[in-house]
């Protein structure tokens, strides 16, 4: 399993590529929180265009971060999900509280949209 | 003819994917669909992550054994074995999100995915002396 990262304001995007399973998933999960941290992010996007297998580690990995996502008021964008990744994903009911799209570019724009919509309603 | 092989490893994570390639290679003469392949890998990952990590505690010392057989008529038989710590509870714990980790890190999935990718799943268990899970799975005909 590899993952490379990408900030763009204030969201944070995890590309996650080879395989996950519990061996990798603590890895991942310290990967991202501690850059999620040290960048100051509030959203995160988690691009799974290049995950090649995916055991039930990866629900928890995904559940996770949704919970401390969550908690700071951020929000959580799954991202090129395979078939096979979505189906295990769907048996835990993931995408009943986060949102799924084809692309990061996709994800990134609906969380910018999601920002605008809420200074809108501030003002 | 029947054919099997068994192999027995350390409970390290790392031998998660060693476990799931061997049973996808030993599977790979019958010519499963790409499909069943990712699915016997998953039920394997799933459980031998269950013996590392419930079983064992993470012991490195402990003991997986994963017996794989196959039938002429196509049936993969998956056996994977510890003599960790057992499950008080086998019933419980086959409920879907059940856990006895961390509930934000944890899915408690692993047998409901088994369940889902596999024909039949059956759990031997004993509190102190191990765990045994066979899954047992037809393969496509259309295969070969």
């Amino acid at each position: 399993m590899q993952s490379s990262f990408l900030v763009t304001d204030d969201i944070f995007v995890v590309s996650v590529s080879g395989e996950l399973d519990h061996h990798c998933a603590g890895k991942l999960r310290e990967e991202i929180d501690e850059a999620m941290d040290a960048f100051k992010c509030r959203h995160l996007v988690m691009d799974m265009e290049k995950v090649t297998f995916m055991d039930s580690s990866g629900i928890g990995v995904v559940l996770g971060r949704y919970s401390k996502i969550s908690e700071r008021g951020g929000r959580l964008v799954l991202a090129g999900c395979s078939d096979y990744v979505e189906k295990i994903l769907l048996m835990a009911g993931v995408f009943t509280v986060i949102n799924k799209e084809n692309t990061a570019e996709e994800a990134i724009w609906l969380l910018r949209g999601y920002e605008q919509m809420k200074l809108g309603v501030n003002e | 003819m029947e054919n099997r092989m068994t192999v027995r490893f350390a409970a390290l994570g790392v031998n998660e994917s060693f476990a799931r390639s061997v049973a996808a290679a030993f599977a790979a003469h019958l010519d499963p669909t790409l499909e069943e392949l990712t699915e016997i890998k998953t039920g394997v990952s799933e459980a031998v992550s269950n013996s590392i990590i419930h079983g064992y505690r993470e012991d490195p010392e402990g003991i997986v054994e994963m017996e794989c057989k196959v039938s002429e008529k196509r049936y993969i038989t998956l056996i994977i074995r510890d003599w960790g710590a057992g499950i008080e509870d086998v019933e419980k714990a086959r409920e879907p999100m059940f856990t006895t980790g961390k509930p934000e890190e944890r899915s408690g999935m692993g047998f409901t995915v088994m369940e889902s990718f596999m024909d039949r799943v059956e759990v031997v268990s004993e509190a102190g002396e191990g765990t045994t899970v066979t899954m047992t799975k037809r393969l496509d005909a259309c295969g070969k």
